[in-house]
């Protein structure tokens, strides 16, 4: 991340130093380690497994190779599911990010309206996904939902929400929408607020219009938080598990079957937990690369933006 | 003649001026009406589920198919779930896990932030991004072999097996965010407290740690409502013994009979106590959420 680079003054040389203060760093940091690895342990295992027959109802099990893998990458469910991933992962990440950025740019002004928003908006932020459906589900119902009735005033009977194949999705997507944008909004506020101003009276002086102020500067100059934001959404939402389960448990029909769902639906509901991980290591292969590029982009623009 | 003309054409340009004035002044009222609505809209979205919420959770169940805004107000609902359900007792489970696991992040991953701030060791950097990785993992990846592994050694619907997966969610956060907070204190504060004759891990306890303190108890709020609103780990990790609020709450969802003031009850429960969480960590809360990597 943009905070990687380390100001030489905090180090401390080590040549001079003696061995049981040498190795000080490394003891100190071994409960948080061992707690994390023990965690850990268990992605070892998941390789492991994805080769076994493993089944909550076989009393044993035995080695059976790829043969997992090969019946995961040619199942016709497994690119749905890949599908529904990406679709879920790039509306909901795309919707999140251009309205966080306009919200943040509309608060810009530093006024106490604007001020008390700011802290009214991080509440949705705090609520869980599971909460957030719930609290969505009193405003969808279609016998007590506020929204229904404000439907009905025009004349829109018994929207079906998350119970039709046409509008679950789009049902989930305002659920996490509702939740994250907040999160880009921060991110993207905080960056305005560390705008240099010199810049943009040059730019007011020269008489430049507003779009061209936005185009040129603002938005250059955003984009390193606008990534960090970017990361954060998009890891979680390519394995956005809690809304959607919470929902429909991935209804109607596979609709909502994203790789997550799949995975845990295999392993739980269909007891087949050799032929499940597969699907998620594949999940995250797929997280940790596209983090590992936005990173690497990130670190980049940080770069570009202060100048370097 | 001449200098008629030339007073016209001044009159005509200062009218002109006048002109692109009171345009300027209708463009920046037009503009802040426009920004002020589109706020007003976003607000609208953004808060009133939340009010609806609270509004429903005060609706007998008679009134609420009927009214909107007009009703009567009953505590009905927050009878019925407080006393007539175990939901009361997942909130308290639900506090005893995530405040277990805020607590044993701090105990074992202060230090840690601490080396990984100051101490210029091998590795260093890749087993800061190490750390950072794993809240990038799939959290159903890692929970399928952990259940198996968890049901062998006994630790399946315990409240230690929770905490220490938990972890997974507020090791990362706390160690990365408090890293930065030990990074802005410059090292020559230590210097002198050493100069002054104070041991290695003295100066660590009395000058260090009160000076991350602030941002120390932000960054453990924060993670205690990662865990809060934590469900993967808790819907496969916990049976009978242990019920968290996020899984408790799947029950009043999606079923045909559901008392609809009850579930605006049961959500009100789940989020009051984040929401005034979140307002005493509002000064810190960018720079935890992007896990220091914005000092917002």
């Amino acid at each position: 991340m943009s905070n990687s680079r380390r100001s030489a003054k905090a180090e401390v040389n080590y040549n001079e130093v003696p061995r049981n203060v040498r190795i000080r760093p490394y003891l100190i940091i071994t409960p948080g380690l061992l707690i994390l690895i023990g965690i850990m342990i268990p992605f070892v295992t998941a390789i492991f497994l994805s080769l076994t027959n493993y089944s909550f109802r076989l009393p044993t099990w035995k080695f059976i190779g790829l043969r997992n893998w090969i019946n995961t990458l040619t199942n016709p469910s497994f690119y749905r599911a890949l599908w529904v991933t990406i679709k879920y992962a790039f509306s909901a990440t795309l919707t999140q990010m251009v309205l966080g950025t306009i919200i943040a740019l509309l608060l810009k002004k530093d006024t106490l309206f604007t001020r008390i928003l700011k802290v009214l908006f991080t509440f949705p932020l705090m609520v869980a996904p599971a909460i957030a459906v719930l609290i969505w589900q009193l405003m969808t119902s279609n016998s007590v939902g506020v929204l229904e009735k404000l439907l009905n005033v025009f004349g829109v009977m018994n929207f079906p929400w998350a119970s039709s194949h046409s509008t679950a999705m789009f049902t989930a997507v305002l659920i996490d929408t509702w939740v994250n944008t907040p999160f880009v909004l921060l991110l993207v506020l905080a960056g305005i607020q560390s705008l240099p101003k010199s810049p943009f009276e040059a730019a007011q002086v020269d008489g430049a219009s507003p779009w061209f102020i936005f185009k040129t500067l603002t938005f250059p100059m955003l984009k390193p938080f606008m990534y960090i934001a970017l990361l954060f959404r998009l890891m979680a939402a390519l394995q956005e598990f809690g809304i959607i389960y919470a929902l429909t448990k991935g209804g109607p029909g596979d609709t909502l079957m994203n790789i997550s769902l799949t995975g845990y639906m295999t392993a739980f509901q269909y007891q087949r937990l050799g032929e499940a991980l597969p699907y998620l290591l594949v999940l995250w292969m797929i997280v940790n690369i596209t983090a590992k590029y936005l990173v690497k982009r990130q670190r980049k623009l940080a770069m570009q933006a202060q100048g370097y | 003649m001449a200098s008629t003309s030339t007073i016209k054409k001044e009159r005509k340009d200062t009218s002109a001026l006048v002109d692109t004035q009171k345009n300027k002044k209708a463009m920046t009222a037009l503009e802040s009406f426009g920004r002020n609505a589109g706020l007003c809209i976003y607000a609208l979205f953004a808060l009133f589920p939340l009010l609806w919420m609270i509004l429903c959770s005060f609706k007998a169940d008679a009134q609420m198919y009927n009214t909107v805004f007009r009703f009567t107000p009953t505590l009905d609902n927050y009878e019925a779930v407080l006393l007539g359900t175990d939901y009361f007792r997942a909130f308290f489970q639900n506090l005893i896990v995530s405040g277990g696991a805020v607590l044993l992040t701090v105990v074992a991953g202060v230090p840690a932030a601490y080396a990984l701030a100051r101490y210029n060791f091998k590795k260093k950097e890749d087993v800061a991004f190490q750390i950072l990785s794993f809240k990038f993992a799939p959290e159903i990846m890692v929970i399928l072999p952990v259940f198996l592994i968890f049901q062998k050694i006994g630790l399946y619907d315990t409240y230690f097996g929770l905490i220490w997966v938990y972890q997974l969610i507020t090791m990362p956060l706390l160690i990365w965010v408090v890293r930065g907070y030990f990074e802005d204190i410059s090292v020559e504060v230590e210097q002198a407290a050493q100069l002054d004759g104070y041991k290695w891990f003295n100066v660590f306890f009395k000058i260090l740690i009160p000076l991350v303190k602030p941002g120390l108890v932000a960054s453990g709020l924060l993670a205690f409502i990662f865990a809060w609103n934590s469900f993967t780990f808790p819907l496969v990790l916990s049976g009978f013994n242990i019920q968290t609020i996020t899984i408790t709450s799947l029950r009043y969802i999606a079923s045909d009979t559901v008392h609809y003031g009850q579930v605006a009850v049961a959500s009100v429960i789940a989020v009051l106590p984040e929401i005034i969480a979140c307002l005493f960590i509002q000064k810190h809360l960018v720079r935890g959420l992007s896990f220091g990597a914005v000092k917002g």
